[in-house]
């Protein structure tokens, strides 16, 4: 029996702009029936690499193979596009067209398709069905955008920051469709900056910084590199004058990682029960005083920040 | 067949237009009012209506019936005090004094009291008995076809059909790209030929009701007719409609902003407004500018329209500007679909 074919394998990308370079050289693959994220700032060339597996944007260098195929063009590429389902960051839909009459229009594009109740099922958007497209909230109007990804039936969807700029309930309904895209087979790329999102949805997240992949593997295993779960904050309502140093830090039980930011301090933390105390020790026989103290579970944010030295959102 | 993406498409550039009021005020209104105004302003005038008094007295009704019934006359009789008064201040031209002889008081230096005097002189002669010994037959130059507004309509459509083929073709176009819809398009398996085509068959849903818009107005109006046949005016628009939709196509293939391809069409349009015949003759341009004159797309498609709708000339005899108009588009729709920029 042959393998599997794998819905995208790329190798050796890259890509640059003018004086800019958005990758530099980057290999992926994504396994049937995988949620697939690329996560990292803005800038980090995640939509780069999206658009080029798409086909949307010619590589410099590297290979790109979507479903067995190449973007080799004419007929060869419209048959690929045919099982695809694309959503682009920043497409604007015609204000003046309906929600069925936009779905309509894309659906006319493909040969298999949803019928136009089916996909408004699958994104939630029936009663909006006859609403014009500007009139929408940003959250509809998103649901739309994957409406019209979806129409084409495809096996692998592509989403490029789905859910950026909604409201958290907007978020879970993108997240939700998603979901139930999953359930029902298909295979998901998507790219974010919510290292929220990727957590809850992607089976694999690929960690990406100045158009290379930092860090690869399941979320869980991403974060378990941090050696500890849990990372303790905290702030002096002084400054730095009174503030312990990193190595005493460090020698603190429980700790395994220090971090010294711009306005707090972030320590990685095995067991919070028994760094907490001893941290409000150190600190009392200092005689500094604390204007903020927090701890919560690692997450990716901290695998980021811990890879990089800087917050993904000031990246 | 409804779901055909050729359709699909076409429908959503035409629900897109008539979604737009300000867009149906320029392509449908627009040229209605400037073609009301226009006719208007440019009517040719007659002197209009004299009038003239005849004096209290003997005969004087049996006169002023006489004169009232010449064509450009009206008369009232006045009493003495009155008729001067209104003579002096000029709101009456000729004063007429029943009698033998009839006197006529008339200020001699107005045009129109003179003209008043030979008209109610005309009407006296021939009451007392006299014939003209000639023949005589009148043809006026007000005839429909040979007015300024006759010239102004078939222009005004030439305009008009470049005005819309540019802006309806170009501005979405510019549209689409600003607002990245053209690269979610790429990333569908539609075929690039299936949206150039939609825009040229939109175009033409809308040409028909345009031209008819701006035909039957200048007919009902101004009784502006078509000597020639409506088949050949209709496949000149039809031409001239795709030419500019080529050009339009060609403005837009390129510009990434609206600002962009504004300024372009103006630089297309603007010359072919002033140089192409629309508001008067391209003859009163110095002869070295004619042969330039001649070739612009607007020019030809303005010639072709008056020799069909002015002079009733037959298509076979518009080898010329129609060779024109067509190389425009056929050229700017090559140009255009080989430098287009997809996303």
């Amino acid at each position: 029996m042959p393998p599997p074919v794998l819905p995208i394998r790329c190798a050796g990308l890259a890509k640059r702009y003018a004086d800019v370079v958005a990758v530099a050289g980057l290999d992926l693959t994504v396994n049937v029936r995988e949620c697939f994220g690329l996560l990292g700032p803005n800038g980090a060339g995640k939509t780069t690499t999206i658009e080029i597996l798409e086909g949307l944007t010619a590589p410099d260098r590297g290979e790109v193979e979507i479903l067995g195929m190449r973007w080799t063009g004419g007929a060869n590429s419209r048959a690929l596009r045919e099982r695809l389902g694309i959503q682009l960051q920043d497409t604007q839909l015609a204000d003046k067209l309906t929600v069925e009459e936009t779905v309509r229009l894309f659906r006319s594009f493909y040969r298999a398709s949803h019928s136009v109740e089916e996909v408004l099922g699958l994104v939630g958007l029936e009663e909006k069905r006859t609403a014009w497209v500007g009139k929408l909230s940003g959250g509809q109007k998103q649901r739309l955008a994957v409406a019209c990804a979806l129409v084409s039936r495809p096996e692998l969807l592509f989403l490029d920051e789905p859910t950026t700029g909604l409201d958290p309930q907007s978020r879970r309904q993108l997240w939700d469709v998603i979901g139930r895209f999953r359930a029902a087979g298909g295979t998901v790329l998507l790219t974010t900056h919510y290292m929220e999102e990727a957590e809850r949805l992607c089976d694999r997240v690929a960690i990406m910084d100045h158009g290379t992949v930092i860090a690869l593997g399941t979320p869980r295993s991403l974060i378990a590199s941090l050696g500890a779960e849990h990372v303790v904050e905290f702030a002096l309502a002084d400054g730095a004058t009174r503030a312990p140093s990193p190595s005493d830090l460090a020698a603190l039980p429980g700790v395994r990682a220090v971090r010294p930011g711009v306005d707090r301090t972030a320590l990685t933390v095995a067991e919070v029960h028994r760094a907490v105390p001893a941290l409000l020790g150190l600190l009392e026989r200092r005689g500094a005083e604390l204007s903020l103290l927090a701890t919560h579970h690692a997450t990716l944010e901290d695998v980021f920040v811990s890879l990089t030295g800087r917050q993904l959102r000031d990246a | 067949m409804r779901d055909h993406p050729l359709v699909q498409l076409t429908l959503a550039r035409m629900r897109e237009f008539y979604r737009e009021p300000e867009a149906i005020f320029w392509v449908f209104g627009f040229p209605i009012v400037l073609a009301f105004a226009l006719g208007i302003a440019f009517r040719n005038r007659g002197p209009g209506e004299l009038r003239v008094a005849v004096l209290r007295g003997a005969g004087d009704s049996t006169l002023a019936a006489a004169l009232a019934r010449a064509p450009g006359l009206t008369a009232a009789v006045l009493d003495s005090g009155e008729a001067r008064l209104q003579l002096r201040t000029g709101r009456v031209a000729l004063l007429v004094v029943p009698g033998d002889p009839v006197v006529y008081r008339y200020d001699s230096t107005r045009t129109e009291s003179r003209l008043a005097r030979l008209e109610a002189d005309a009407v006296v002669q021939h009451a007392r008995g006299r014939v003209d010994p000639a023949r005589v037959a009148d043809q006026r130059v007000t005839e429909p076809g040979s007015r300024y507004i006759d010239f102004l309509i078939p222009g005004l459509l030439g305009m008009n059909l470049m005005g819309s083929g540019l802006w309806g073709v170009g501005f979405s176009v510019v549209q689409a790209r600003t607002k990245k819809l053209l690269k979610r398009f790429m990333a569908t398996p539609m075929r690039r030929s299936h949206y150039l085509l939609s825009f040229i068959l939109s175009r033409l849903v809308f040409l028909f009701l345009e031209v008819a818009a701006l035909v039957g107005f200048g007919w009902w109006m101004f009784h502006v007719g078509v000597r020639g046949s409506f088949g050949a005016v209709a496949f000149i628009t039809v031409l001239g409609a795709f030419s500019f939709a080529g050009l339009g196509m060609l403005v837009a293939s390129r510009a990434r902003t609206i600002e962009a391809v504004s300024g372009l069409m103006n630089l297309v349009m603007l010359p072919m407004w002033i140089l192409s015949g629309t508001f008067f003759s391209y003859a009163r341009f110095p002869d070295a500018m004619q042969p330039l004159v001649k070739a612009l797309p607007l020019t030809a498609l303005n010639d072709a329209l008056r020799a069909v709708m002015i002079d009733g000339s037959r298509l076979g005899d518009l080898g010329a500007p129609l060779g024109i108009v067509t190389a425009w588009g056929f050229v700017s729709f090559v140009v255009a679909l080989q430098i287009f920029r997809w996303r």
